[in-house]
């Protein structure tokens, strides 16, 4: 399974209020995106765990996603997207440590609305990830375990 | 009480008084250049020499220090102290030939001529020591001394050289009878010249105040800078006005209070600021006093201003053109890109006030004209009906002219030329700007900002009052650039949702509430700082954090940042979102072969 026959799994955890709301007005206006990422809902950027995303890689995703508000000033809850921009490096240094491609793993921004942009980092991020090939740390895991 | 007899008068005097005061209490004028009723006597221009007549004995004697005592018989007109006083003014006149106080007081008792030649013309100081006894017992700088002896005898600081004990506060320039003193301005000086703003420490700030009560300038006032300057050592400086306010009404010891009230909504109308132009220096705001903010125009044009209205340059003249420079510092990418709103308004207002009380001409560089308001296109109309010229264009420059003119260059859009007007007075319409501490009423409140620095509203459109801490509401230029009419608007608006919340008497709040698990906390206050509404509290007595579910509003950032795992975001708990991961992996991928996973998921749902 590589190339064009792969379709990778993508987990994108948005922020109820500004990248869930464009991945929504991305979708009811039909924007074409490819269906690869499957969305988890947060009230905030602010409540992604690291371990959510390492549990992502762990089940099974290809790649992760973590989306929020723009600083400064657009996060409803102030600040909850500060704590993502410190917290988020920290995700990144140690996937590289686990030996995770840092293209497997996109944080940023995408207000509530900018749903082009959301369409558009669908479509790029499911294609960088693709290139990548299937990432198998679930089987890898797996086999240690036995 | 002690009675005496001035000018053939029966006056009664109180205790300790001098003679000087009970005649002035009476009406009897003794003239008089050294004497102050808030400094001790010190006898020393002797212009106040009377004839005291006591057990049958005359004398002269300054009355301002001789006691009012009981049984004295004064003469302050007699022969004798006429002859006296003129001998006096004869010296004084000889030594201070040029100053006006003296020469109008000598010719009174005709001298006009002084019969000595003067040493230095020039002179104007006549050692009364007004102006040691002030610096001294008022000001308590302790600065002006006499020095020398003799005809060297003079006033000034130690060894006349300059003195960081001066304050400079003026006090002895507004006591010195003759103008024997000024204050020299020199660049970076301990204050600066406000030509606009007020001339003395109490003044009342402005004359539509409410209420209508003079506030002390606790910059200026001497007794605070002495506080200030000595850390409190010199306590007691001045106080003038203290003593002579016959309704006590002044109390220096008042301060601040803290007032703490349980409410139920809070308001936050804080306003805005005034963009200082001095930070594009191109418009050389600063440099030049005929170069002014609308603000200070508002100031110079008020009926209650420092020229009662009238619209002048800083050289006290009429000007005969007047430049107008719309958007200074607003919609400019090196300052702020919004618009301010209320700059075209006032700057029409303006330049209709400027034709109306002037006649002078009056330039308006614009970049776009936002006249939106309900009548506001047809004041723009008037106003060009006015003979007001137009220049569709950003004036891009100020710069002073050898002839004291300030010459705005700009570009004519319309023309698509370089233009320029030589003026006599420019007025920049400074950009209005969200206060400088709104960080901290932010914090305060839980409030977020927008990109321009000004209190975000929970909804641009939908919710315009409300903010996203519940129970607090923005009124006014806290939320954004706003007119007055809008102002009123929005803070009605404002008024009536708080009062709408407090009528209801409850706050309907959001379920997905952060909850500490109290068995798995171990007090390490890591959430605590995370929390931006401030509701997690640590308990002392039960030595764990716990979250005020009225102000959570779960965003959830302390459960993911809790190292014990103790806090639980309701709705959106580890579990659930685990469980939401797994269940991704737990159906085959999109487009994969999904029979069997369709069959088991049709199987469950059936």
């Amino acid at each position: 399974m590589n190339g064009a026959d792969f379709e990778p799994r993508i987990v994108g955890f948005l922020c109820n209020w500004c990248t869930y709301s464009a991945a929504d007005t991305a979708g009811v206006s039909r924007m074409e995106q490819p269906a690869n990422v499957d969305i988890i809902r947060v009230m905030c950027t602010g409540r992604v765990d690291p371990v959510f995303v390492l549990k992502a890689f762990a089940e099974g995703a290809d790649g992760v996603i973590v989306s929020g508000c723009h600083p400064p000033g657009d996060c409803h809850y102030n600040s909850g997207n500060y704590k993502t921009f410190r917290r988020m490096p920290l995700v990144e240094a140690l996937l590289q440590q686990y030996g995770i491609e840092e293209e497997r793993f996109h944080w940023g921004w995408i207000s509530g609305a900018e749903a082009p942009k959301w369409a558009q980092l669908v479509r790029d991020f499911t294609e960088q990830v693709r290139e990548l090939g299937p990432l198998n740390w679930k089987r890898e895991l797996e086999s240690k375990e036995d | 009480m002690p009675t005496l007899i001035i000018d053939g008068q029966e006056v009664h005097a109180e205790e300790g008084q001098t003679i000087l005061e009970v005649a002035r209490e009476n009406g009897i004028e003794i003239p008089t250049l050294c004497y102050h009723p808030l400094l001790e006597p010190y006898g020393a221009c002797r212009l106040c020499t009377v004839e005291v007549i006591r057990r049958g004995r005359s004398r002269l004697e300054t009355s301002c220090t001789h006691p009012a005592w009981d049984g004295l018989e004064v003469k302050t007109r007699s022969p004798a102290v006429i002859e006296a006083r003129k001998t006096i003014l004869e010296l004084m006149l000889s030594r201070c030939p040029n100053v006006p106080v003296i020469q109008d007081m000598a010719r009174d008792y005709g001298v006009t001529e002084p019969p000595f030649l003067a040493v230095d013309p020039d002179e104007k100081c006549i050692l009364c020591g007004l102006c040691v006894r002030t610096c001294h017992e008022l000001v308590k700088a302790d600065v002006l001394h006499f020095s020398e002896v003799g005809v060297e005898r003079r006033v000034g600081p130690a060894f006349l050289e300059k003195t960081r004990q001066c304050i400079g506060c003026g006090a002895c320039t507004i006591m010195c009878p003759t103008g024997a003193i000024e204050i020299v301005m020199e660049k970076d000086a301990i204050y600066q010249e406000k030509p606009l703003g007020p001339t003395s420490a109490i003044w009342v700030p402005s004359m539509q105040a409410v209420p209508r009560v003079p506030v002390i300038d606790t910059d200026a006032c001497i007794r605070f800078r002495q506080d200030d300057r000595t850390d409190g050592e010199i306590a007691d400086a001045c106080g003038a006005c203290q003593m002579l306010c016959e309704a006590d009404a002044i109390n220096f010891d008042q301060e601040d209070e803290v007032i703490e009230l349980d409410i139920g909504a809070i308001v936050v109308a804080t306003g805005f600021e005034m963009w200082d132009p001095a930070q594009l220096s191109q418009y050389s705001y600063g440099q030049s006093p005929n170069i002014i903010t609308g603000m200070e125009f508002e100031r110079l044009s008020n009926a209650g201003g420092t020229t009662g209205g009238e619209i002048l340059t800083a050289e006290g003249k009429i000007p005969e053109k007047v430049a107008i420079i719309h958007c200074v510092g607003s919609r400019d990418h090196n300052a702020h890109p919004y618009c301010s709103r209320i700059c075209c308004m006032y700057s029409l207002k303006q330049a209709h006030l400027v034709r109306d009380k002037t006649g002078a001409e009056v330039y308006e560089f614009y970049m776009d004209m936002r006249s939106f308001g309900k009548a506001y296109e047809e004041f723009y109309e008037r106003v060009q009906e006015e003979n007001v010229t137009f220049v569709r264009g950003r004036g891009a420059a100020v710069e002073m002219l050898a002839d004291g003119k300030l010459r705005v260059t700009g570009e004519d859009a319309d023309l698509g030329r370089k233009v320029h007007a030589d003026v006599d007075m420019v007025v920049l319409s400074t950009a209005i700007e969200a206060p400088h501490d709104a960080d901290r009423v932010a914090s305060l409140f839980g409030l977020g900002r927008s990109e321009d620095g000004f209190f975000a509203e929970a909804h641009p459109k939908m919710r315009p009052v409300e903010t996203n801490t519940e129970g607090v509401f923005l009124a006014g230029t806290a939320q954004g650039p706003k007119d007055v009419p809008d102002t009123v608007g929005h803070a009605g608006a404002a008024a009536s949702m708080a009062l709408a919340l407090l009528d209801k008497g409850e706050v309907v709040i959001s379920p997905q509430t952060a909850v500490v698990d109290e068995k798995l906390c171990s007090a390490c206050k890591t959430c605590l700082s995370l929390c931006p509404y401030t509701a997690i509290s640590y308990i002392e007595e039960d030595n764990v954090a716990r979250v005020n579910e009225a102000l959570c509003k779960g965003c959830g950032t302390c459960v993911a940042a809790c190292p014990a795992g103790a806090i639980t975001a309701r709705h959106f708990t580890d579990r659930q979102i685990l469980a939401q991961i797994e269940g991704l992996f737990r159906v085959p991928a999109v487009e994969a072969e999904t029979e069997t996973a369709m069959a088991e998921a049709e199987g469950v749902s059936s």
